[in-house]
């Protein structure tokens, strides 16, 4: 609990640091970041993240000449949409970065690129965003939002499972969940569900996975909804092997699933336990930082920040987008997750894992077992004509 | 009387502000006060709406969020369809998308006003919390099938890339856009001054305070209430479609209770059946909420220490601060 | 086979219904006695989880846990009654809503702040792990069935702490005639602090319970305030007999319409279309039970005499 304070604490105080650095530059134009994200409410520990690792790239870059501006979007679509005005409108920014939900990043992308501002996603990936709605000026750093579920359709056909159940909430990153997990897996399926966005209790669903009688289980079920379901999938003695993608057995939320994720395989294109120095230098020093261990959005927040930097440094500054835009298409920077590339729709080339949740000594982390599919893409490049 | 020309000098100074704002904001350049000018407008819009059915007939409404959402729709889909070249519906007519800012009020207003006659009907069956609860479930029903009907992009909702227009004017300026918020505003306070007025509204709020006495003196109380019912959700229904293409997107986000319960809000904070009390509940709502944001993550605390302060301690809400209390509480 | 899965899914509907009794229980007999809205209720249920939690994790043990959820949640409804809700009782509905709706978010960014934002962790005792045949074949979860025993225990206490005891015949006089109990020299101001401590008490009961089950964050009161009140509107308003057969049924309702819906629709459709159809709506099936009911019942189904 205490833990928790001091990392807010010190969050807000590099924040500032930050602000302060970008307005005693003697330099013309600083480079104005505005950040959308989620810091109030049920979702707030991504965004907070997220956030954290953003500033501790800046911080670490020891740039003179960045200003990053925070605001809080309490998961509201309008919301993030007014800041975002406000960003661009009267802070002036060159550069919008922050969204967690596909949901606010829809209400506030397209918009935005439109208006020659650059958008870095450090999270939400939308289809839309990256097939025919894709843009010059909008670059996703994390993933397009089917990877880690069509790595996972790719490891389970590989590993000869043949009747596996697979359940999402019925919304449209759910959807999209299970049908890239189909994409990678093409054989038989022992039965497929859509649940209630929000939903908390799973008795009924596992119910229905027991009489189906499957040899095994994926889920997509982002947040609360994970966590319950582990849980009450551990108490209803089924043993099942389960696999999803790494939202609900990352850092952050491990603690709150307890012993029920111990073993489960996940997908993730991130892991603290990656072997590149820029990897081990990230996660010592955002412990250092904050206290905790880094998450899965604390390293996009990061690899987002070190791409803007680098990007700028190579183009000279952001007074000639164009070069600035090539900067950022070359992604050349030290990825904590090693080798990273841009595809021709903006979105990541790159090494999905396999992980499996272990202990290390009282602490449930993950530890990497293999790599589900490697220098993947994603499937909108096609669609996407820039 | 005094207490009636002191109302009408805040009205007028209230309505002077925002339309004020905007106008100095431009002279500054400083395009993001015009679109926060245009938030309030349109917000108090859908409050103006709301108060006409909460505030003088009495009808708690927990579920005027469906018709801002609904009209946020139409705006939305028709743009899309009007962006796509393809139809909404190609059997037995067929009906193509629109980008024209009139006929998306129109039919919106139509939807709406549909929507509104159906779910009044039964919803007026009830009273009291019953029918704050009923107007909340058929609200609940429309946001959760609006998440899970992938056409029109579920929980993402659907972006509109390019305003809706008008035939004479250029929609996409801020300040024209301003503008028009502004003047359907006025209309809509103009509209519910008369309404109130006229026999019809009389008898509203007589159906109000006392259902028997109007239903004793030959008025039948429910056909005055659903009329009433379906002006308001008309009104909310054109505040949503303007707030879709303000914000150039629609999402299931504006059929939320958060949503049915932040438009009463700007109706109490500003004071419950005062004409203009909207207008001052939703421009402080918005400033707090934009500018307490900008300082602290703990904001929401502040905005709820700043809700229930108004409760406690200002009945009558901001309008009851600033004009007296209203002359029949 | 398929006897057995009807089986289980029928006592997944109970135990959710059960669960919905606790909170609705104590939103309704606030309402009924005081005529007070409260949608704040939610919270109550959150802070019995987030106490429950900590305190099991602090002592090791899940039942001092779950005894310090539900006194800490007692203890927030006393200090909100006393503080803010018992200016509200001569307000109108509106007032209520918009000063507890401020409660929400207060009580949202202060939890966050003192417990951090990560959800916590809270698992069910070793002692309730276990499970239970059924007949037909597979098993119930003990810990489920605790719920469900509890749930109704708890109705049943209700039932004779409001017919039996000397605070029910208050009760009963406060539902019937406020002014007339305060006249006859009943301290009001003590009997409505102690029955808003009851419902929040049981609010936090069931988030204690509930929260070993699920994830205990900020937030997670929400959903099951909405249900709550669906269940007390339906019940009729201010009845406690009314509440528990409509959360059994909107437990029953929502538990089997999740499960039956997309195989109903199944039987005419292509599956991707029926998945997504059936569920889309199962997840308004609650709704629009609750708006046939009024449609058919406008005082719900156990009226009050108002």
């Amino acid at each position: 609990m205490n833990k928790a304070l001091g990392g807010m604490a010190r969050g807000m105080a590099l924040g500032a640091a930050g602000l302060l650095a970008g307005l005693g530059t003697a330099q013309a134009e600083p480079m104005k970041i505005g950040m959308i994200t989620t810091l109030s409410g049920g979702g707030s520990s991504l965004g907070i993240d997220v956030r954290d690792g953003f500033l501790l790239a800046v911080k670490q870059s020891g740039a003179k000449d960045v200003e990053v501006m925070v605001e809080d979007d309490a998961r509201k679509p309008d919301l993030a949409k007014q800041i975002a005005d406000k960003f661009i409108q009267r802070d002036k920014v060159d550069i919008l970065t922050g969204i967690i939900w596909s949901n606010l990043a829809m209400a506030v992308v397209p918009a935005s690129v439109r208006q020659g501002i650059f958008y870095i996603s450090p999270n939400a990936g939308p289809s839309a965003l990256a097939g025919k709605g894709c843009h010059e000026n909008y670059f996703n750093v994390a993933w397009q939002n089917d990877n880690l579920h069509e790595a996972m359709g790719g490891y389970v056909q590989a590993n000869g499972f043949k009747k596996p159940f697979i359940l999402a909430p019925n919304y449209p990153a759910g959807q999209d969940a299970l049908t890239g997990f189909k994409r990678y897996y093409t054989g038989e399926l022992a039965g497929e569900i859509y649940t209630k966005l929000g939903q908390t209790d799973y008795a009924a669903e596992i119910a229905q996975i027991r009489a189906a009688d499957p040899d095994s289980i994926f889920f997509f079920l982002p947040g609360g909804m994970g966590i319950a379901f582990m849980k009450q999938y551990a108490q209803s003695g089924l043993e099942t092997p389960v696999f999803g993608p790494a939202f609900s057995f990352d850092q952050g939320i491990l603690k709150a699933v307890g012993d029920a994720a111990l073993g489960v395989k996940n997908t993730s294109q991130w892991s603290k336990d990656i072997d590149n120095p820029a990897n081990k230098a990230f996660v010592e020093a955002f412990q250092a930082e904050y206290g905790r261990l880094p998450s899965l959005y604390a390293s996009q927040g990061y690899d987002a920040a070190n791409l803007i930097l680098a990007a700028r440094d190579k183009a000279g500054g952001l007074e000639d987008k164009a070069a600035f835009r090539a900067a950022l298409k070359e992604a050349d920077f030290e990825s904590v997750r090693g080798a990273f590339a841009f595809a021709d729709n903006n979105h990541p080339v790159q090494d999905i894992y396999v992980r499996e949740v272990v202990k290390e000594g009282d602490v449930l982390t993950n530890r990497i077992v293999g790599v589900g599919l490697a220098g993947h893409a994603n499937a909108y490049v096609a669609d996407c004509k820039m | 009387m005094i207490e009636r020309s002191r109302e009408t000098l805040v009205n007028a100074v209230l309505a002077g502000l925002l339309l004020a704002a905007p106008l100095v904001a431009t002279l500054l350049d400083e395009p993001f006060y015009v679109s926060l000018a245009s938030r309030v407008a349109i917000l108090a819009l859908a409050g103006v709406g709301l108060n006409l059915a909460l505030g003088y007939g009495g009808m708690v409404s927990f579920g005027h969020a469906a018709f801002f959402g609904l009209g946020g729709y139409v705006a939305g889909i028709a743009a899309f369809h009007a962006f796509e070249g393809s139809a909404f519906l190609s059997w037995p007519v067929t009906i193509g998308g629109s980008d024209q800012l009139l006929v998306v009020w129109l039919v919106a207003a139509l939807v709406t006003a549909l929507a509104a006659l159906a779910i009044g009907a039964i919803s007026l069956r009830t009273s009291g919390v019953y029918f704050i609860m009923i107007t909340l479930a058929f609200a609940q029903m429309i946001y959760y099938l609006a998440i899970s009907i992938p056409a029109y992009g579920g929980e993402d909702g659907l972006a509109i890339y390019l305003r809706n227009q008008l035939p004479l004017a250029d929609s996409s300026d801020p300040l024209v856009f301003f503008f028009l918020c502004y003047g359907l505003l006025l209309l809509a306070l103009f509209l519910s001054a008369r309404i109130v007025a006229a026999p019809f509204g009389m008898a509203l709020q007589c159906a109000r305070m006392n259902e028997v006495r109007l239903a004793t003196s030959g008025i039948a109380p429910y056909p005055i209430k659903l009329t009433a019912f379906v002006i308001s959700a008309v009104i909310t229904g054109i505040a949503g479609a303007l707030f879709a293409d303000l914000n150039g997107f629609v999402g299931p986000s504006m059929l939320s209770w958060h949503r049915s319960g932040e438009i009463m809000i700007f109706v109490i904070l500003g004071g419950v059946g005062r004409l203009f009390g909207p207008l001052a509940g939703a421009a402080l709502f918005i400033l707090l909420e934009s500018f307490i944001g900008g300082f602290t993550d703990r904001w929401q605390l502040l905005l709820g220490a700043v809700l229930l302060g108004v409760v406690l301690f200002a009945r009558g809400g901001v309008m009851g601060l600033l004009a007296g209390r209203a002359r029949h509480d | 086979m398929f006897f057995a899965f009807l089986i289980e899914q029928l006592l997944n509907g109970l135990q959710f219904g059960v669960m919905l009794f606790l909170m609705a229980a104590g939103l309704t007999l606030v309402f009924g006695v005081m005529g007070l809205i409260n949608l704040a209720h939610g919270s109550l249920f959150m802070l019995g989880a987030f106490f429950c939690s900590w305190i099991a994790e602090a002592s090791g043990s899940f039942w001092i846990g779950l005894g310090g959820g539900f006194l800490a949640a007692a203890a927030a409804g006393a200090l909100i009654e006393f503080a803010v809700i018992r200016r509200l009782y001569d307000r109108d509905h509106l007032d209520q809503v918009l000063a507890t709706f401020a409660l929400i978010l207060i009580f949202s960014e202060v939890t966050r702040w003192v417990f951090g934002d990560q959800p916590l962790y809270l698992d069910i005792p070793p002692l309730l792990s276990g499970f239970l045949p059924l007949p037909g074949g597979g098993g119930y979860p003990v810990y489920r069935l605790a719920i469900i025993v509890v749930g109704l225990l708890t109705a049943y206490g209700l039932y004779l702490l409001i017919t039996r005891t000397r605070l029910g015949m208050r009760i009963r006089a406060g539902e019937s005639d406020r002014e007339m109990i305060g006249a006859l020299g009943v301290d009001i101001r003590k009997l409505y602090t102690a029955v808003f401590a009851l419902g929040a008490a049981l609010a936090g009961l069931a988030g204690g319970m509930v929260g070993a089950l699920q994830s205990v964050q900020v937030g997670m009161g929400e959903p099951v305030l909405i249900l709550a009140f669906v269940v007390i509107v339906i019940g009729g308003i201010g009845s406690v007999k009314g509440a528990l057969v409509a959360s059994i049924l909107v437990g029953l309702t929502d538990t089997l319409g999740r499960i039956f819906l997309p195989q109903a629709f199944a039987l005419v459709l292509p599956v991707a279309e029926a998945t997504a159809a059936g569920s889309a709506l199962a997840s308004v099936a609650i709704y629009l039970l609750m708006a046939a009911i009024l449609a058919w019942r406008p005082k719900g189904l156990f009226p009050v005499n108002a």
